[in-house]
């Protein structure tokens, strides 16, 4: 392999491992901080013994989390040279507000949240958490405004032998970014949403503390439904956005060869990128597929053969990955509805089949996420940045193949062994169950507070 | 003030500030292992920097972050230049980070002792490479039009060795100071006592640095154009020496003030000398990555600026705050007591 398919093997690696932990970040740190508020409200135990356990599942994701993101940030260089040289004047610049307004708040206030139990008062110590949570959340949107304008560059000249900004606010407004940024949000709700309800079903079939667990389920429950119904509503407006700026991929996603009108989406789809063309096309519904890229039933898809083939995306991981993602989403959306409901019933314990599904439903949004990434980013080639600059002329010029093979075989190893270590604690201390520890419930007050 | 020149001191304030707060956890990190003689001593030291090392760390990536936005250049070509040696950083870090969340999650000898040799090695790693970083940038890197002609190997030449050295033990001085303001007793003792063999060391290794700066860079062409400058290393040595001072008399907090200070102006004596270059080439002076010819666009660097100018302030505001809520000392019993704690 060359240095350009080394470095892109090493990036879709380290940045899926990444975002393994990424979206738990996003949704639980959320969820510890509306437990909390309830305790700080309610002064109900209960409360303080869920923000500390879920707290603890969260910290050991969180750890991953943020030693993996250094990698990106330096990696940009280190393998994108050309990419960083070029774009840098638009690109750079979001990355280092992220890194300004986002990343200093969250480790800032992480530290007071695990320090402080007995240094601040029980209020600020809840607001630390949710400072947290918006941090983390903010942090997404600079990323994903970056990762947007390279889907869909907005407000730039190329001058001076690069892309150089001319409009800050259309950067920040492209609504390819706001759009995956709404998506991306929601699906890592969902996914901890589902962490929460699958860990709780598991002690609930073990009648672990059942008052607790039950309560756990109950806010994940109702947290994954809202989640997950926005996920669909914006999945909804990012095929429509792809299918006007991005058709190559549109297509690519829906396996369409041939040009058409009024198309239909075929329920069951086997493509043949040889042969330009599908093996297998089944169970047509007539008419949707236009009306979900136009909203009009008669609206015109354009086939891949319109392209040459040194502008099409590969087809299969892009189809496959689109079609498990969606597919994913119905099953997420039929589980949050039942668990809402046995919920509301006051019947959790009574469905055991339900519990031990939720147990075995812990990876489905995982799953589900790395193939929308896959989706989006494979789905994006032959271009790094649509339309601009290909993959292909971005990679760095002073970097040997057997340095990048090395670094390769190096972060693989590290983040194999660190990331099996991490699930390992995970499931460790997600089994053990809470435990009784209050401490940080009666504050000591003034004297400790600055 | 030309908006390049006002990016090329938040660059050498944000490397700089870098180095000052990651310093006493890189410090402390090399140390802890051989400071803290049992699992509480060692959990004492790891929860003295529990709270702040992330946000220490921030300030690199904002460094990596502000270099990218306001000189892309500069940022494409220093990090795929010095490919190898970012890795083994970055591997070090990562190891660093999650060395600390892990170390505490299992009740094994085994499990600690091995997390503690990682600490160890996590920690000396990156000081010394970035003070071989450092000190090759400061010569000038090995190249011109056609690109880079230098290797892992190139870099550890003998006055960038020699800065990784210094780095090293400017941080194990600073580190050994900061355990010691933050722990009591004989562990605090044991601190000083590291701080006040290694301070010797440090003392020739900064006099030699300084002389091999006049030697082997060009660094201080900047000074003797504007001798007022010279203030800068001056200083620095006057720290250094102040921060013997206050720890012979017991002023801990003092020293560590002494300390902190040492390392902004020994650092800012580099960057000053670099002026206007960000990494000059040994080969050609005309291939050199200035401020003027690696810069993002004057709109950039003016949307930048007033992002800097409004967060920047308010990003000190609170990290001097949580440094207060966490003044004091750290002891076993809070250790102990806090099931939450590393
Ligand atoms: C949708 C969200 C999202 C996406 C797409 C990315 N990240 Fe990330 N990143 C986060 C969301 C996030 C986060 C939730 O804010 C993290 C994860 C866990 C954490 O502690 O913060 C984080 C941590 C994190 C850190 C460490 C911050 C610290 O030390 O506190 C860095 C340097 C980056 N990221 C950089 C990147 C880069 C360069 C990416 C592009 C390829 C990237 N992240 C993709
Ligand atoms: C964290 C979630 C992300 C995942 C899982 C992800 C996944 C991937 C994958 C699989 C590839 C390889 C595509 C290929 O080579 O065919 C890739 C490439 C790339 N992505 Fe992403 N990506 C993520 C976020 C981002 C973001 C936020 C950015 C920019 C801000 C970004 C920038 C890039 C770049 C520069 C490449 C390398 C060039 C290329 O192959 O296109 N990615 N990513
Ligand atoms: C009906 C259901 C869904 C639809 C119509 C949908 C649509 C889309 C589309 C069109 C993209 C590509 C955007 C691009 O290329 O830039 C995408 C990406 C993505 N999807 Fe989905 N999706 C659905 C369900 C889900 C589910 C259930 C999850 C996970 C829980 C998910 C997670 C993601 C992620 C993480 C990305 C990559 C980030 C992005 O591009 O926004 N999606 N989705």
């Amino acid at each position: 392999m060359d240095v350009v398919a080394l470095s892109r093997l090493q990036f879709a690696i380290t940045s899926m491992f990444h975002f393994i932990f990424v979206p738990l970040t996003l949704g639980l740190s959320i969820l510890v901080a509306f437990m909390e508020t309830r305790y700080v409200r309610t002064g109900n135990a209960l409360y303080l013994r869920m923000a500390k356990f879920w707290g603890k599942l969260f910290l050991i994701n969180f750890a991953l989390g943020v030693v993996t993101g250094i990698t990106l940030e330096f990696q940009f260089g280190m393998n994108w040279a050309e990419y960083s040289r070029y774009v840098g004047d638009i690109f750079g610049a979001p990355l280092a507000i992220e890194a300004t307004l986002a990343f200093f708040l969250e480790s800032v206030f992480i530290g007071v949240w695990l320090f402080g139990w007995n240094k601040v008062s029980s209020t600020f110590h809840a607001v630390s958490i949710w400072i947290v949570a918006l941090a983390t959340n903010l942090s997404a949107l600079w990323i994903l405004l970056a990762n947007g304008w390279m889907q869909n560059p907005v407000g730039y000249a190329i001058r001076n032998g690069r892309a150089e900004m001319v409009d800050f606010a259309a950067m920040v407004t492209n609504p390819y970014g706001l759009l995956k940024f709404g998506h991306t949000l929601a699906s890592g709700y969902v996914l901890a949403a589902f962490f929460v309800l699958g860990i709780s079903a598991w002690h609930l079939l073990r009648k672990n503390q059942p008052d607790f667990f039950r309560s756990s389920f109950r806010i994940g429950a109702f947290f994954g439904l809202i989640s997950i119904l926005l996920v669909f509503a914006t999945g909804d407006y990012s095929a429509v956005l792809v299918a006007r700026i991005q058709p190559a991929k549109f297509a690519a996603s829906e396996a369409v060869w041939e040009t058409r009108k009024g198309a239909g989406i075929n329920i069951f789809v086997i493509p043949d990128a040889k042969n330009e063309c599908n093996l297998v096309e089944k169970f047509c519904i007539p008419n949707l597929l236009s009306y979900l890229a136009f909203h009009t039933p008669d609206g015109v898809i354009k086939g891949l053969k319109e392209y040459p083939k040194s502008e099409r995306p590969p087809v299969a991981p892009v189809f496959y990955s689109f079609r498990a993602m969606v597919g994913m989403g119905f099953l997420m959306v039929v589980l949050a509805l039942y668990a809402v409901m046995v919920s509301v019933r006051g019947t959790v314990e009574k469905n055991s089949l339900l519990l031990r599904v939720l147990v075995y439903s812990i990876p489905i949004p995982y799953l589900a996420i790395q193939l929308g990434w896959l989706m989006a980013e494979v789905g994006r080639q032959p271009w790094i940045v649509y339309g601009v600059l290909k993959t292909s002329d971005a990679v760095s010029r002073s970097i040997s193949a057997a340095q990048v093979a090395g670094s390769l075989v190096g972060f693989t190893l590290l983040y194999g062994f660190l990331g099996a270590v991490d699930i390992f604690l995970l499931f460790k201390y997600a089994r053990k169950g809470p435990g009784d520890d209050l401490s940080g419930a009666v504050k000591t007050g003034a004297g400790q507070e600055v | 003030m030309e908006l390049q020149v006002t990016w090329f001191v938040l660059w050498g304030v944000l490397w700089t500030v870098y180095f000052m707060l990651d310093g006493f956890v890189l410090g402390a990190g090399m140390l802890h292992k051989f400071v803290g003689r049992t699992d509480g001593e060692r959990r004492v030291i790891i929860n003295t920097v529990g709270p702040v090392w992330d946000g220490n760390e921030v300030w690199l990536i904002t460094a990596g972050g502000a270099t990218f936005a306001a000189f892309p250049t500069t940022y494409a070509l220093m990090f795929s230049y010095l490919y190898t040696a970012l890795l083994l950083l970055l591997f070090s870090l990562i190891v660093r980070g999650v060395s600390f969340e892990f170390r505490g999650k299992l009740e094994s000898e085994r499990w600690k002792g091995a997390w503690d040799t990682a600490i160890l090695v996590s920690s000396f790693l990156p000081a010394l490479l970035f003070g071989v970083a450092f000190g090759n940038i400061f010569k000038g890197l090995p190249m011109d039009r056609a690109g880079y002609h230098g290797s892992l190997l190139s870099l550890l030449n003998p006055f960038g060795l020699l800065t990784g050295l210094l780095f090293v033990l400017l941080f194990l001085v600073h580190g050994a100071l900061y355990l010691s303001a933050k722990t009591e007793g004989d562990l605090s003792s044991r601190a000083k006592a590291v701080a006040d063999r290694v301070w010797p060391a440090l003392l020739l290794a900064a006099a030699v640095f300084l002389a091999a700066v006049y030697l082997s860079t060009s660094l201080y062409d900047n000074f003797f154009r504007a001798p007022l400058l010279f203030a800068v290393p001056f200083l620095a040595v006057a720290a250094l020496l102040a921060t013997r001072m206050f720890s012979a008399k017991r002023r801990i907090l003092r020293a560590f003030a002494a300390s902190c200070a040492t390392i902004v102006l020994v650092v800012s004596t580099g960057v000053i000398g670099l002026f206007p270059n960000l990494i000059p080439s040994s080969l050609d002076p005309a291939s050199s990555l200035t401020i003027f010819n690696s810069s993002s666009s004057r709109y950039t660097l003016k949307i930048m600026t007033a992002v800097a100018l409004v967060f920047v302030p308010i990003v000190i505001a609170y990290k001097i705050w949580v440094y207060r809520v966490f003044r004091g000392k750290v002891t076993e019993e809070d250790v102990l007591e806090d099931p939450q704690a590393y």
